[in-house]
């Protein structure tokens, strides 16, 4: 299927505006991303951009607290905010028919949220909640560990949801500051997909949002990380009997030449993951590191990640050991396998079924005017619309020659960050008495039958 | 903004019945070139033997390892090579089956999957393999306050019922299940007779019918008639704490035994189900619990209702020194809505979400084949789309409050916590 054209303008505040019609369910998405996430984030002030996002749900003078959600959904809408490491989006999809409202809320809280400093107070609990929510895995802690470890001065170096000290330290002002800073016409971008017409939505995107006023240009993100110079290591103990390992290499930013071998090498290791973000999830086990290690009966699973940023972030190995096996035993097996695909490189074969599993696991989320609308909004922020357009062009022209070169130039060991989650009966509780009071398929046939698992690139609201 | 709602119902659907009991569903979408089948057959963990708990989730699984004509490697060199998903799990009262595949693809995966289905080999070092995943995942499972809380809430509200059994079973039912017991709960098990696949996608419908009809029409096989005993009620509350070292949150459900899915209470305990627990931010629960409290942050409520039983809980995750203070503001917005009637706009408003958001759902392949599919599983008729709206807006305040005294009552409840203590 053809998409019909991209309508792109800019409003005369800044505002950039990106439209696509699309007539095949009666149903429209709206978004607004913000270019600001983690990323921008200053030491102190860890998790301020994902807080703010909590805090565009509660109150406008038009929408009072409680308000928007409840107008969203009697009007038949879903809707949700999300921040990243690079950006902050809000979304809301509706029938057709009712998508204005999308534009009165999400007008209406670029410039008019209140924070309610009682109500910011309120938020740093529940916050603090989602954190402890994820602080009780140590697959989790772990990952944290192996980012900061990774990162000696870029802001990658922290958690999107932010420090738990940061977390109780931050100020209502503080907030206040960072939406008056970011959520500017001038630092965002709207999105509609569906089904409308573009010359009606377009003169309603000016109707509600021309008024705002531009803000100052946002100050840019100069940190570059240095060069890693040496391996780094962290051993994290807890009592939990299921241990983990973390192997992870820095790797290019989304719009690098590299990016489109390194995605096939991803795929080749582990599986195709449909760039990364939204899609993937078919079946994997002809992978190299499911025969290397879950054939081989030495991991429960294993898998590896790469995603699109701005900024150069990590490749990185992730794997659940089995009972009785050493972690350096798991490390020796990944590091064969990598050298094997720097000496011998890929298979015309694997290359031909990776280019064609990305392909068509990004196929599979392309009938939801959701998914289309994200994936705009998304180039916008990290890639550019090019990078969107000519992906398919690009992962296509992967030769066997650029996969064996990534391979060769992004793993080495001095460059590698190592983390271990041991298990240890007669390890101490890290996290319960830290000083604060209390105010504040086996792979994909079975694994959600009693629980739901999330591993989300992006923290929601 | 064109917007003409016609819902899927009796003249866009095609419905075939096969000889031997197996029903099919298609529904045209060409907006990708795409096809989803979502399937369900007869055959769930209610089946299970006494100590071979987790036996359906396991037979489940060896579906996709092996079969007559396509062996664990060509299996998965069929699938992947086209980048295509086709997957088994199972439930408490069903096996679900699943394609996802472009539609060049589709006569494949329908002949994988029906072989899959009929002529499973479990193969002996996929099996050894294939445990080793599940004992480590259930070794995870025992780290996990949300999955250890749900584990005893459904132990404890179906007063150990197999209704109330973990699909994926136990360390010690799953170290108990053998090669041979995979095989002969699939000999025994498996059958035509009231399965169903809902297809959506860029397919003809008489071609996604002869696909499936060649693959499946031939299947004999008459699985035993299963005889649950009756649910026992509860007639006392239950609270039980599961006890977790080194956890800094911790979770809560509680909840009743509620109503089956053809029950006639259902679309009233749906509506409060939404009043209490999602409309909005979480309805009720999520403006006490998280908006005013700051307690959490998840708070909500939800109807599980499956073809015997249903289930209407609610769950938070909580500081474990927040704990006591949030079961008690749950129990109170229970009792609060089993007491007093609900507002015409609290009403409205969940009315007005459960009807409008029928587009929604019905955009995506995906949504299309599991709403079709859930229709035929629950036999609600192929205009029950064009029904919906009516059923739902004829729900009045008397109804919602009936229903939440009648099954919200604190006698009947299970509740069940699972962390550290504060």
């Amino acid at each position: 299927m053809t998409p019909t054209p991209l309508h792109r303008t800019t409003l005369a505040n800044g505002l950039q505006v990106l439209l696509r019609e699309n007539h095949s369910a009666p149903v429209a998405s709206f978004w607004i991303f913000y270019r600001v996430g983690s990323r921008n984030e200053a030491p102190g002030l860890t998790g301020i951009s994902h807080w703010v996002e909590h805090m565009l749900f509660k109150g406008t003078e038009l929408f009072p607290r409680g308000e928007f959600d409840k107008a969203v959904s009697r009007a038949g809408g879903s809707f949700n905010g999300m921040t990243s490491q690079d950006w902050t989006t809000y979304f809301e999809t509706f029938p057709a028919d009712r998508i204005e409202l999308a534009l009165q809320v999400e007008s209406d809280r670029m410039a008019n949220c209140l924070f309610d400093p009682a109500e910011a107070e309120s938020e740093r609990t529940v916050i603090i909640s989602e954190r402890e929510g994820s602080e009780n895995s140590y697959a989790y802690l772990l990952s944290e560990e192996v980012q900061a470890l990774a990162f000696y001065a870029h802001p990658y170096r922290h958690p999107i949801i932010g420090w738990k000290s940061d977390l109780h330290t931050m100020q209502r002002d503080d907030l206040y500051a960072h939406y008056g800073a970011w959520y500017t016409p001038n630092n965002a971008v709207a999105v509609a997909v569906g089904d409308f017409d573009t010359a009606t939505m377009a003169a309603a995107i000016e109707r509600y949002f021309a008024a705002i006023a531009r803000g100052p240009e946002p100050a840019p993100m100069r940190i570059v990380e240095p060069e890693q110079l040496a391996e780094r290591r962290v051993v994290l103990r807890g009592n939990d009997p299921t241990a983990y390992l973390t192997l992870a290499f820095r790797a290019p930013a989304a719009t690098h030449a590299d990016f489109f071998p390194l995605i096939v090498l991803d795929a080749v290791f582990s599986g195709a993951k449909g760039l990364g973000m939204a899609g993937g999830g078919g079946n994997a086990r002809t992978n190299r590191l499911y025969k290397a290690l879950v054939e081989s009966r030495l991991a429960a699973d294993a898998g590896s990640s790469y995603r699109p940023t701005i900024d150069p972030d990590l490749f990185s190995f992730f794997v659940t050991l089995a009972p009785e096996v050493e972690h350096t035993q798991i490390e020796s097996v990944l590091w064969g396998e990598i050298r094997k695909m720097q000496q011998d490189g890929i298979t015309q074969q694997e290359l031909a079924q990776a280019i064609k599993q990305t392909r068509a696991q990004f196929a599979y989320s392309a009938d939801s005017v959701t998914y289309q609308a994200y994936w705009l909004g998304f180039a916008e922020m990290v890639t550019g619309q090019a990078w969107l357009e000519e992906w398919p062009e690009r992962l296509a022209a992967v030769t066997l020659d650029d996969v064996q070169r990534v391979a060769q130039h992004y793993f080495a060991p001095a460059r590698q960050v190592v983390g271990w989650y041991v298990p240890d009966p007669d390890a101490t509780d890290l996290l319960e008495d830290e000083g604060w009071d209390g105010d504040d398929g086996d792979d994909g046939d079975d694994e959600n039958e009693d629980s739901a698992a999330m591993n989300e690139p992006a923290v929601g609201a | 903004m064109s917007s003409t709602l016609s819902y899927p119902g009796p003249d866009t659907i095609t419905r075939v019945v096969l000889a031997n009991g197996i029903t099919i569903l298609v529904r045209e979408n060409h907006t990708t070139p795409v096809v989803v089948l979502e399937g369900m057959l007869d055959v769930g963990a209610v089946d299970d033997p006494s100590g071979k708990t987790g036996l359906s989730s396991f037979t489940t699984a060896m579906l996709s390892r092996g079969s007559a004509r396509y062996t664990y490697a060509h299996f998965n060199e069929t699938i992947e090579s086209v980048g295509a998903s086709l997957y088994f799990s199972s439930e408490s009262d069903a096996a679900n089956v699943g394609i996802t595949c472009l539609s060049e693809d589709f006569a494949t995966l329908v002949d994988v999957m029906a072989d899959a289905l009929r002529n499973p080999t479990v193969p002996r070092p996929l099996f050894d393999i294939v445990r080793g995943q599940k004992l480590v995942r259930l070794q995870e499972r025992e780290q996990d306050t949300s999955a250890m809380a749900a584990l005893r809430f459904y132990e404890t509200v179906y007063g150990g019922h197999v209704l109330g059994l973990p699909v994926s079973g136990y360390v010690e039912s799953v170290r108990a299940i053998t090669r041979d017991d995979v095989a002969a709960f699939h000999a025994r098990h498996y059958g035509p007779q009231g399965a169903i696949f809902a297809v959506s996608g860029d397919i003809a419908p008489q071609a996604a019918v002869d696909l499936l009809a060649n693959a499946l029409g031939g299947w004999q096989a008459t699985p035993p008639a299963r005889n649950l005993p009756a649910l026992p009620p509860l007639t006392q509350p239950t609270r039980l704490h599961v006890p977790m070292a080194g956890k800094v949150q911790s979770d809560i459900l509680l909840g009743v035994q509620a109503v089956a899915r053809n029950h006639a209470d259902f679309y009233a305990v749906r509506v409060a189900n939404t009043i209490l627990g999602v409309f909005g931010m979480m309805g009720r629960l999520g403006e006490v619990v998280r908006e005013q409290q700051g307690l959490a942050y998840y708070a909500y409520s939800s109807l599980d209702a499956g073809r015997d039983s249903g289930v209407w809980l609610a769950g938070a995750g909580v500081n474990p020194a927040d704990m006591e203070r949030a079961v008690e503001s749950m129990l109170a917005e229970i009792d609060k809505i089993a007491q007093a009637p609900v507002t015409a706009e609290e009403l409205a408003d969940a009315q007005a979400y459960l009807t409008g958001v029928l587009p929604l759902t019905l955009e995506t392949n995906d949504g299309l084949a599991a709403t079709l599919l859930s229709m035929e599983w629950n036999a609600l008729g192929l205009d029950f789309l064009a029904r919906y709206p009516a059923i739902i807006n004829a729900v009045t305040v008397d109804d919602v409050q009936r229903v939440a005294h009648t099954y919200l009552r604190p006698e009947a409840l299970a509740i069940v916590t699972a962390g550290s203590k504060a």
